[in-house]
């Protein structure tokens, strides 16, 4: 579990995070939406260490990632895996060298055993025989998919993805988000997902956060996101027209 | 005074860089794998290039030597003499380096400013991999090694180039290898090794450096990759001066 206590973050002044206090859940998939430039890169980015904020706590199932040093931060973050909104694959190494990096860095395995393991993890994102091929000659789609292989190589407790459909069809969308919601389930880890996508939001948001301004606006799951009465979450939501038709169908059967 | 805080400011941030880089690796046998490749991508790379200007260079020395000095007074072993000690002293230590500068060091910024954009560096840092070490110390180290190679190779092609004269009948054999021969100081091929290793840490730390801390987009890898050659040059340019005057 991963609980975030009175977040602060500003840049030369302008306060991005303002007083942010969430908790996100083990074993499940939580959510934190909002719209482009409401601080959800920002907090993914502080949650993570790429930056550090001004004030406030980021407890790691009771330990406390500001305050620990960077020894103890190196450590800890051994046991997140990430996926980047451009998949952020090595471009020199092949798929099965990508997947095999954090094993090759961290594992004590030898070397048959870190193949093997790169191939489950390959198998499991449904692109085995796909490692002598090179990232450049993969789909944004497949790149996504090793990228998760990649995160979850070394079995990690945390996984973050930052707007991980960002520029992929509805479909392979679908494809990636049962990916990530299957594997927080069978690992029991914390997942984090940072995403502006409403078939996300509704598909596999079973804990979500919504941020505005650099706030917390409202937080709960996808089946109380359509009752939610916070105004700005309803013009998030609402800015599309099929929602809108689903709420007012929705409304007239209730 | 904006000028000197920012020099200031990119001097700490170097040092600061460095002392993450030039620390213990994680594992050794990745930092062999990426040594190894370095050595390849940034030396065995460049041999072409360096033989092929070291041999003209040399020749060019040895025909306007030749052209320059000619006298009755001057002995024609003069002529060896001179480009022996112009290749050696300073042409393949010093200027080899500063057109090594542009070509590794734009390579090694680009190269380092394009993982950083597409945040490649942040998937590293993500993993808890020292991502500073993993990625510079092999390019100091492997640069550092295969430079000396490359300046004996340089000195070795002027040499061939300057003999290749003889035969457009400017100077003869004979008199050009008593010329290589004349009075020949082995420190002074030392002081060309010396200088190389030096001019290599600052290629490639410069350009790492510079590439590392790359913020933006492709304009920013691209002027990034400018400022690596060009700041690398004037360090270069300042070393020699300090290292002439110490080893010889």
């Amino acid at each position: 579990m991963i609980h975030i206590e009175h977040l602060y973050k500003s840049f030369d002044g302008r306060d991005v995070l303002k007083d942010i206090n969430a908790t996100f859940e083990n074993g499940k998939v939580n959510l934190i939406i909002g719209q482009s430039g409401s601080g959800k890169t920002v907090l993914m980015k502080n949650i993570v260490g790429l930056l550090t904020p001004e004030r406030g706590s980021i407890d790691y199932d009771g330990r406390d990632f500001v305050s620990m040093t960077k020894r103890e931060k190196i450590l800890l973050r051994r046991e997140m895996g990430m996926i980047f909104q451009s998949a952020a694959l090595f471009d020199s190494m092949s798929v099965l060298d990508n997947v095999m990096f954090p094993l090759n860095m961290f594992s004590d395995k030898c070397y048959a055993d870190r193949v093997k393991r790169a191939e489950e993890c390959l198998a499991r994102v449904n692109l085995a025989g796909t490692g002598t091929k090179f990232p450049k000659e993969l789909s944004g789609g497949m790149q996504k998919r090793v990228a998760i292989a990649r995160a979850i190589a070394l079995e990690p407790k945390y996984l973050f993805c930052d707007e991980p459909n960002s520029g992929l069809d509805p479909k392979t969308s679908i494809v990636i988000d049962e990916l990530i919601q299957g594997i927080t389930h069978e690992m029991g880890i914390t997942t984090i997902v940072n995403t502006h996508d409403m078939n996300s939001v509704m598909g596999i948001g079973e804990s979500i956060i919504f941020i505005c301004k650099g706030r917390v606006e409202w937080h709960g799951s996808n089946t109380e996101i359509m009752d939610a009465t916070n105004p700005q979450l309803q013009d998030f939501i609402f800015a599309s027209d099929i929602l809108r038709q689903v709420k007012e169908a929705h409304d007239r059967e209730a | 005074m904006l000028t000197l805080k920012g020099a200031l400011t990119d001097t700490g941030r170097y040092v600061q860089l460095m002392g993450r880089a030039l620390s213990a690796p994680d594992r050794m046998r990745m930092f062999f794998q990426q040594y190894v490749t370095e050595m390849y991508q940034l030396g065995y790379n460049s041999i072409g290039i360096v033989l092929i200007i070291s041999f003209f260079i040399g020749a060019v020395i040895c025909l306007q030597i030749k052209l320059n000095i000619q006298s009755p007074w001057m002995p024609q072993m003069v002529v060896g003499y001179t480009t022996r000690e112009i290749m050696l002293l300073e042409f393949s230590s010093s200027i080899m380096c500063l057109i090594l500068a542009g070509k590794v060091g734009s390579n090694i910024a680009s190269e380092l400013g394009t993982m950083r954009i597409t945040q490649q560096i942040d998937a590293l840092d993500i993993m808890g991999v020292n991502s500073a070490n993993y990625l510079i110390l092999p390019k100091i180290a492997g640069l550092m090694t295969i430079m000396p190679i490359l300046v004996t190779f340089s000195v070795a092609s002027g040499i061939i180039g300057a003999f290749c004269t003889s035969f457009l009948g400017t100077t003869t054999i004979d008199e050009l290898i008593v010329g290589f021969h004349y009075e020949f100081n082995q420190w002074f091929f030392w002081c060309g090794i010396i200088k190389a290793v030096v001019y290599a840490f600052i290629i490639a730390s410069v350009s790492s450096y510079k590439g590392y801390t790359v913020e933006g987009g492709s304009v920013e890898v691209g002027k990034a990759s400018t400022d690596a050659v060009v700041l690398s040059s004037i360090l270069i340019l300042f070393a020699d001066v300090f290292l002439t005057q110490i080893l010889t």
